[in-house]
């Protein structure tokens, strides 16, 4: 079974596939590119399924297929083919579909809106197949690729989601591709918890008057205060981000609704769900005036999971990166990976390049970097086929 | 109907594909191959160091990494300052210095000029010219116009055109018949050469043409080159040799309104002259070659002059050197 000798410190193997694979170099980068200028905001990811999905014929995958939930998987069967590995890749961007997706290519670098985040992941989902058959790997198990939908905010990772539950085959191992940061060691998911608070005044008039009440955006602050409060008594194990504020348009007109948008992370089981239940509390209690309503909506939980930092693919990969001269960092996820970890799958996310202005319109990936990620991913993906990380 | 109407519908039939039309690569390349036909890709660049490196990574993977279509991709620089030359070479594009290809015919500033050098500098029986500041790029720019010339023998000469807009930014705009195309352009032929009018987008920097034409023809340097080449082609050999590919949409830079003028101004030169030579005008007058522009600095204004002459190289195929490298 361990045909591969996956010893990334003895046969230096890591090092010798980062050259190799920069004979890829203009299919990965115009894959970027490409994956890059299709927008694909969260529940919108079709035209992006497709590239993927045409790709995948090009790669002559088996069984590729689109499931219910909008999500593309494509198969390469293994030589024996009685494990399955899983490299997914999340296919939504923050942007929305009017935005300038414009990718440039400079010296050393691609910028463009979304290209770490996850465009980068997605191109190499759809050059992995050549990447092993320039380096001449044939796995024993089956090595299912999926680009997931519906990751972000209120897409609560339903892509893989559904994909976890209705997978024909048991996936013994699982990669989760982001483009940044190279080096990113992630195998424990945070407790995490996303909800929403709305405050909205009734049918009637609001009062203008000098002498009027807080109003919308006054309440929501105050709210943003009570959750600090809140946040103090649990830290430090646990947190609560306030990630936006909306209320209103202009400078003199109160607001008739606002929202305010927050996540709950904590390292310990169970903080996260009496905090929640805190906060609905608070939020149910608190006063706010004639006319206004208030209420609490939760859209999106994880419970916390850890492979733990002595399991032998964590192992594996952190020698990886230190053959390859790269310092890894490690960083609980609230993503994909936290619904493999929950399903007992051995899995770890993993960065493939160094990036600047993540969530900006200059987002960039430098290129040169590149090649270390994907020696990395081979590298892992290799061991996993061995059937250590069980 | 009238019959040149007739003939303009039928062409629009025949010889008006899209894109689309030419989805099927493996076919394409595998009929390429048949063919015995070798493509070269020609970007003529000036200082474009901000989108020459996505066209050269497309273009590459797409129609050589993966599909063999190509059998080179050259750049034909004027002298960029910035860093276009490197960029390009980095990804894997031959590249060259306009002024050091046949350097004992000198070298001339314009764009016509990198197209007429690189004539002789590929060695393609195709050469299909890519302009360097599109930015959304795709392999169809260049696959979707070299496929008619594959598959369609009598086919000489294949242009480009977009015909849907876009949503865009400011300084973004989607090219349908562009300004200079509709006020000048598009009437001229209506008055002269009206079945060129079936031409979409004559002044489309994308285009393919075969080798034979190519050497055949004399290469104005600067705005006048397009124009004068689909005038030169349709003379000799007709609208037949013609076809056109619609590529949906193509965004670049837009050009300031005074950038256009000048534009017009070259087009104009390079138009009469063919007008004179072909005899379809008895007499012109000596044209000036000066261009004037005005402008206001409060209530001063102030003449703004450049001189515009439309210098053509001869046909390559007169070149001895030409001839020698290629054969011919």
């Amino acid at each position: 079974m361990c045909k591969h000798t996956a010893k990334a410190r003895s046969d230096g193997a890591p090092l010798t596939h980062r050259e190799k694979l920069r004979r890829l170099r203009e299919i990965l980068f115009a894959n970027v590119v490409m994956a890059g200028e299709i927008p694909a905001p969260t529940g919108a990811e079709r035209r992006l399924t497709r590239f993927l999905s045409d790709r995948f014929t090009e790669c002559g995958l088996a069984n590729i297929s689109l499931d219910h939930a909008g999500n593309i998987a494509g198969m390469l069967p293994g030589r024996v083919g009685r494990r399955t590995l899983l490299v997914s890749a999340h296919l939504d961007k923050i942007w929305s579909e009017t935005d300038d997706h414009t990718v440039s290519v400079g010296a050393g670098m691609m910028s463009g809106r979304g290209l770490a985040d996850n465009s980068l992941g997605v191109a190499v989902l759809a050059t992995l197949p050549l990447i092993l058959e320039e380096l001449e790997i044939d796995l024993d198990a089956n090595l299912v690729l999926l680009g997931t939908t519906r990751s972000f905010g209120r897409g609560d990772l339903a892509g893989m989601r559904f994909f976890l539950e209705n997978a024909s085959h048991p996936i013994d191992a699982a990669l989760c591709l982001e483009g940044i940061e190279l080096g990113r060691l992630s195998y424990s998911s945070l407790g995490m918890a996303r909800g929403e608070i709305h405050v909205a005044a009734g049918s009637g008039e609001l009062d203008h008057s000098e002498d009027a009440g807080p109003g919308v955006a006054a309440i929501l602050a105050g709210f943003i205060v009570a959750l600090r409060r809140i946040e103090e008594c649990e830290s430090p194990t646990s947190r609560i981000l306030v990630g936006s504020i909306e209320a209103g348009s202009g400078y003199s007109v109160a607001p008739r609704s606002g929202t305010l948008r927050f996540e709950i992370r904590s390292r310990e089981a169970g903080h996260v769900a009496r905090i929640g239940k805190e906060i609905a509390e608070m939020v149910a209690t608190t006063s706010i005036g004639d006319g206004l309503s208030a209420s609490l909506e939760m859209i999106a939980h994880r419970s916390p999971g850890d492979l733990g930092s002595d399991h032998p693919l964590v192992h594996h990969a952190r020698e990886t990166l230190e053959l390859l001269g790269i310092e890894s960092h490690v960083a609980p996820s609230v993503s994909e990976l936290a619904l493999l970890l929950d399903r007992g799958i051995p899995s770890l996310t993993l960065g493939i390049t160094k990036g600047e202005n993540r969530h900006s319109p200059s987002e960039a990936i430098s290129l040169e970097p590149i090649f270390d990620g994907l020696a990395q991913i081979v590298s892992v993906l290799r061991f996993m086929d061995e059937g250590k990380p069980s | 109907m009238s019959e040149l109407d007739q003939r303009i519908s039928r062409w629009l039939e025949t010889n008006t594909f899209h894109h689309s039309e030419f989805w099927d690569m493996q076919e394409l390349v595998r009929a390429k191959r048949d063919a015995g036909l070798t493509i070269s890709l020609c970007i003529p660049t000036l200082n474009e160091e901000k989108t020459i490196g996505k066209e050269i990574i497309v273009f590459k993977s797409e129609l050589m990494d993966r599909y063999p279509l190509l059998d080179e991709i050259a750049v034909i620089d004027s002298g960029s300052s910035d860093r276009t030359l490197e960029i390009a070479a980095s990804f894997g594009a031959d590249t060259y210095l306009s002024s050091e290809i046949l350097p004992q015919y000198g070298s001339k500033p314009g764009k016509g000029e990198n197209l007429w050098k690189a004539i002789h500098q590929l060695r393609g029986d195709i050469i299909c010219y890519v302009d360097a500041d599109i930015k959304n790029i795709h392999s169809k720019f260049a696959s979707a116009l070299v496929a008619p010339l594959i598959y369609r023998p009598e086919i000489q000469y294949v242009k480009a055109f977009y015909d849907r807009p876009l949503a865009v930014s400011d300084d973004l705009r989607p090219s349908g018949g562009g300004r200079v195309t509709e006020i000048l352009v598009r009437p001229l032929f209506s008055m002269f050469f009206p079945e060129l009018t079936a031409l979409i987008q004559p002044l489309s920097g994308e285009y393919a043409v075969r080798r034979e034409v190519l050497e055949s023809l004399p290469f104005p340097i600067g705005y006048g080159v397009e124009t004068s080449h689909l005038i030169d082609l349709y003379k000799s050999s007709g609208l037949d040799a013609f076809a056109q590919t619609d590529l949906d949409n193509r965004i670049h830079r837009n050009q300031p309104t005074s950038d256009l003028g000048k534009m017009a101004f070259g087009i104009l030169q390079g138009f009469m002259k063919r007008l004179r030579d072909y005899g379809m005008v008895k007499e012109l007058p000596d044209l000036h070659g000066l261009f004037r522009q005005f402008q206001a600095e409060g209530h001063r204004y102030e003449q703004v002059t450049r001189e515009i002459f439309e210098e053509e190289r001869p046909p390559m195929i007169t070149l001895p050197e030409y001839r020698e490298r290629h054969g011919r």
